[in-house]
């Protein structure tokens, strides 16, 4: 019992760290894309000092407030009963997952257009080479600090930054001694993203976002449909298992959609 | 305050892209709790929670291929 009791905590553990792991990843790749086309256009050192300064300013920020998240009682014990956290945070988490499988789908049917870190990459070069031309005339910074590059570093490390944090306390919040994994999960992604960028020095065209994007809306919308079913009393076969069928079954649905909305325009027109 | 207010629009889209998507879920909850409430502990409700989820994706789907294409 005790055994069986360890090995649920387990598998429920790994999968909110594998789960944050994918979501954080996505978000990751998206910053340093950014990080990359303006580190490559207007110098690496202000870039980087962008992205640096911005996850110092998260960093405090998760450790002045961090504390308090664990204080909170997310657990029934006083205010807040357990299936009303589950019940709110998976439907945030399913409404997140969703949209992102939505539009995954969309994109692999050529419905909208394939955000394509190369092509990204490239737009954002080209704005960067056109602002540029004004503002080579601006002074930099008492540091020496392209202050364009710093300021684009910034915020699009305190924008995907602050979707991370958000991503970790939604799955932290979903029991008891979660947020560590889910924490664990984001860091690693971050890790892996940082030394993808380290090696690649260039877009990172080679990590097919969709399709992460596929697989990260339908885990993420297996967890939130499980957690809504846990906060309203649903007894779940195979319990934390069925995370595992339920992801299956949005991946078989999304992987049947694809080829049938290509085939609408040919529908539509006979 | 500008990136703040940028915060606030990316967390948003974070989860509402489209607004009758989004909503058709959120009613699907409501509609499922009261259901639940019903036949609390029924082996069914699991998978028909999935069901409706399933079946709101693919007619937003199928929709947003049909008006791309009139």
């Amino acid at each position: 019992m005790v055994l069986g009791l360890g090995h649920l905590e387990a598998t429920r553990m790994g999968t909110t760290l594998v789960a944050a792991f994918l979501a954080s990843l996505v978000e990751c790749v998206e910053a340093l894309t950014v990080i990359l086309a303006v580190g490559s256009v207007r110098g690496w050192r202000s870039a980087l000092a962008g992205g640096a300064a911005a996850l110092l300013v998260l960093a405090g920020t998760i450790a002045a407030l961090g504390p308090l998240l664990t204080r909170i009682p997310l657990h029934g014990l006083t205010r807040i009963p357990l299936p009303m956290v589950q019940l709110v945070v998976g439907a945030m988490i399913l409404l997140f997952g969703m949209r992102w499988l939505r539009k995954a789908i969309l994109r692999a049917a050529g419905l909208i257009a394939l955000h394509d870190e190369e092509a990204s990459f490239v737009r954002t070069a080209e704005a960067i080479r056109e602002a540029g031309a004004s503002a080579a005339h601006h002074p930099k910074g008492a540091h020496g600090l392209d202050k364009f590059a710093f300021s684009a570093g910034f915020n699009i490390t305190m924008l995907e930054g602050t979707e991370v944090v958000f991503i970790v306390i939604a799955f932290g919040a979903g029991g008891a001694g979660l947020l560590l994994p889910a924490s664990l999960g984001a860091v690693a992604a971050l890790l892996v993203v940082a030394a993808l960028g380290f090696a690649l020095h260039r877009p990172l065209a080679r990590v097919p976002e969709n399709t992460l994007k596929f697989l990260v809306g339908a885990v993420l919308s297996a967890f939130g449909t499980f957690w809504v079913g846990e906060g309203m009393g649903i007894a779940w076969q195979g319990r934390d298992l069925a995370i595992l069928w339920l992801a299956a079954a949005y991946m078989g649905i999304a992987l049947c959609l694809v080829p049938l909305c290509r085939a609408h325009p040919v529908t539509m027109e006979e | 305050m500008r990136w703040l207010k940028s915060i606030a629009r990316e967390i948003y889209g974070l989860f509402v892209d489209d607004g009758s998507f989004a909503g058709a879920i959120v009613a699907w909850l409501v509609i499922f709790v009261t259901l639940q409430r019903e036949a609390e502990g029924a082996r069914w409700a699991g998978p028909a929670l999935f069901a409706g989820l399933g079946a709101i994706l693919i007619e937003s789907v199928l929709r947003f291929a049909r008006q791309r294409t009139k």
